[in-house]
């Protein structure tokens, strides 16, 4: 409360202000102080952390000792002979994220509300909701279970005419098996928030439609999507700000070094580079890279869509 | 009023149907082939190269094997530690920073929510947050998988929108009769956002059930290892060779079947839950209940 430029009444205002809250809210306060303090510590603590990107850091000499270098980590990091790879692998599972698994939940749910029986769309729901339930470490096991040389998969295609190869050691397969794991796991889990817009809509809108002599799909395009965009537009926005996030559990579980060219992403590589090479410096900044465009993507995306329309996140 | 349906509309439901089918079978098959594998008798599992859509002679001496696997059982114990401590204190933060959040005469309560809010959408990052946790003299504690995740930002911005839903005349109508905030927050808030408040139960110990990655990170000794971690080496990370190449010797022969059961073992649990909450899903997702 920087209270120099203000006038005089304002200034008692001010403080009288302050005090009645504090009289009427203290309790509110301190009940809230574990809270604060652990957004502070775990939060809060690691944006501050993120000085050791312009350091040299040493464990042995602490942040607050350690020398300081400006960008030259960020300037090693762009020149470095993996940053384009890196880059480009983030930005190609990015892309079939949005592209192919972003909407198959919305076309799943459209597909479940079109069921005429309750019960079976009721089946339906409570099948496609049980992976999300499973560990990345179980679906990644089940997935090489399933893909490896003498596993189900290569033994199908095989009477396609293809030669059975353990599939993730493979580069081709490794975006393609990482798309269909993810829809595997999230379609139906994902399909919950657009059901529910779903059902929000009012039925006359329809009824007013087919007097109007709309086909199905005339109230497709003129009702259900119209209606179903804000919720779509918001978790895009969410989506877009995860998007530099790709799901490096799940790939640090998949990899391995015959897929590393096709798998590595910025925050594995941050990762490899940081925790297993106790390239401490070094790392911090390359996820502090990932940080920063993340934030501008969903800024810049909220921007876009308080422009084109009126949902955003804020 | 009822509309005849026309040919298109009835070849159409039926695709739906199809569709539907095929997606709940892609679903439901993979993790049956584990059930019935983990059920079937080793020397089938071997030798069988396509799925198992029923246990072929039932066995079940690899749920024995995993019984008496030592550091299953430590993961296991560790994991449900991690999980009802956990997921105690997660609870409690939630509620009351939900709580505090969601008065509206607080004159720093928008401040606070941005506060929050802000870190949704930027982090540290791996490296800073390690460091931090290190600095905090966690590492290498069980204590290091529970404090730095104690609140998740989502659930508690769906808490508070549970809670700011909740007619103000009734907090406040105990405010006059002399209760506490606490008490108002536990003996009326709480109770009367049970949904959201289960929903979100279930989504941190579910969190805590299924994370691995933090405990790779801070724990160096593997008795202090959670499940996940436990899995992930037995089914990932040394033998995947043993798992794809199918092995020539007794040991190898049975360890498949051991692997199915393993995984069986450490998923039932969560799944015998999720059931009994499906109907409060909805509630817990609500994308408006994200807006700051």
């Amino acid at each position: 409360m920087n209270q120099h430029d203000a006038s005089a009444v304002e200034t008692f205002t001010l403080s009288a202000k302050l005090r009645r809250d504090w009289t009427r809210n203290k309790s509110l306060y301190l009940l809230f102080l574990p809270v604060l303090v652990y957004y502070l510590i775990f939060q809060y603590g690691p944006m501050l952390g993120l000085v050791i990107s312009f350091q040299n850091y040493k464990p042995s000499t602490g942040f607050l000792h350690s020398k300081w270098v400006g960008l030259a980590h960020f300037k090693d990091f762009f020149t470095d002979y993996y940053f384009q790879r890196v880059l480009f692998n983030t930005l190609k599972i990015a892309f079939y994220t949005l592209v192919v698994t972003f909407p198959m939940p919305i076309i799943l749910a459209l597909l479940i509300n079109e069921l005429k029986s309750r019960r079976f769309s009721r089946v339906v729901q409570t099948v496609t909701y049980i992976p999300h339930f499973i560990s990345i470490v179980v679906v990644v096991s089940i997935m090489m279970d399933l893909t490896c040389r003498d596993g189900a998969i290569p033994q199908f295609l095989q009477i396609f005419g293809f030669t059975p190869v353990t599939m993730l050691n493979e580069k081709r397969f490794f975006v393609p098996l990482y798309i269909i794991s993810a829809i595997w796991q999230n379609v139906g889990w994902n399909s919950i928030v657009y059901l529910s817009a779903l059902t929000a809509i009012d039925a006359q809108l329809y009824e007013a439609a087919r007097i109007d002599g709309a086909g199905k799909i005339r109230q497709l395009f003129s009702v259900t999507l119209p209606c179903l965009l804000p919720t779509i537009i918001i978790m895009l926005i969410l989506q877009v700000g995860r998007m530099f996030n790709v799901g490096y559990e799940k790939i640090i579980l998949m990899y391995n070094p015959l897929t590393y060219e096709v798998a590595d992403v910025i925050s594995t590589y941050v990762y490899r580079k940081g925790l297993l090479e106790m390239n401490w410096s070094y790392s911090a900044a390359v996820g502090m890279f990932n940080s920063v465009v993340s934030f501008f993507l969903v800024w810049f995306t909220n921007k876009l869509s308080q422009k084109l329309s009126d949902s955003s996140l804020w | 009023m009822k509309v005849k349906t026309s040919v298109g509309e009835r070849t159409f439901d039926v695709i739906n149907i199809i569709i539907c089918v095929l997606l709940s079978l892609s679903i439901l098959i993979p993790i049956l082939n584990i059930l019935f594998a983990s059920l079937s008798d080793p020397l089938e599992v071997m030798k069988r190269q396509g799925l198992f859509l029923w246990p072929v002679k039932f066995t079940t001496q690899a749920y024995h094997a995993v019984a008496k696997n030592p550091n299953i059982i430590s993961g296991y114990s560790n994991t449900i530690f991690i999980v009802v401590v956990g997921t105690t204190l997660n609870i409690f933060l939630t509620l009351i920073g939900a709580y505090v959040l969601s008065r509206k005469d607080v004159m720093f309560g928008k401040f606070l929510t941005l506060f929050v809010v802000f870190t949704m959408y930027f982090q540290g990052g791996t490296i800073p947050f390690y460091l931090t946790v290190q600095t905090m003299k966690l590492t290498g504690t069980r204590w290091a998988l529970i404090f730095p995740v104690a609140v998740n930002t989502f659930n508690l911005i769906v808490m508070r929108t549970a809670m700011a839903s909740v007619p103000d005349s009734l907090p406040e109508s105990a405010m006059i009769d002399g209760a506490s905030h606490a008490r108002i927050l536990f003996s009326i808030m709480a109770p009367l956002t049970k949904a959201t408040v289960a929903v979100i139960t279930l989504y941190y110990a579910v969190y805590h059930w299924n994370s691995w990655f933090n405990a790779m990170l801070f724990l160096r000794k593997k008795a202090m290892y959670p499940l996940q971690l436990i899995l992930r080496e037995i089914l990932i990370q040394d033998d995947t060779s043993v798992m794809c190449a199918g092995g020539a010797e007794g040991l190898a022969m049975a360890s498949d079947t051991i692997k199915y059961a393993t995984i069986v073992v450490a998923t039932a649990p969560i799944l015998a839950i999720y059931p009994f909450l499906q109907k409060y899903f909805v509630k817990g997702v609500m994308v408006g209940a994200v807006k700051g």
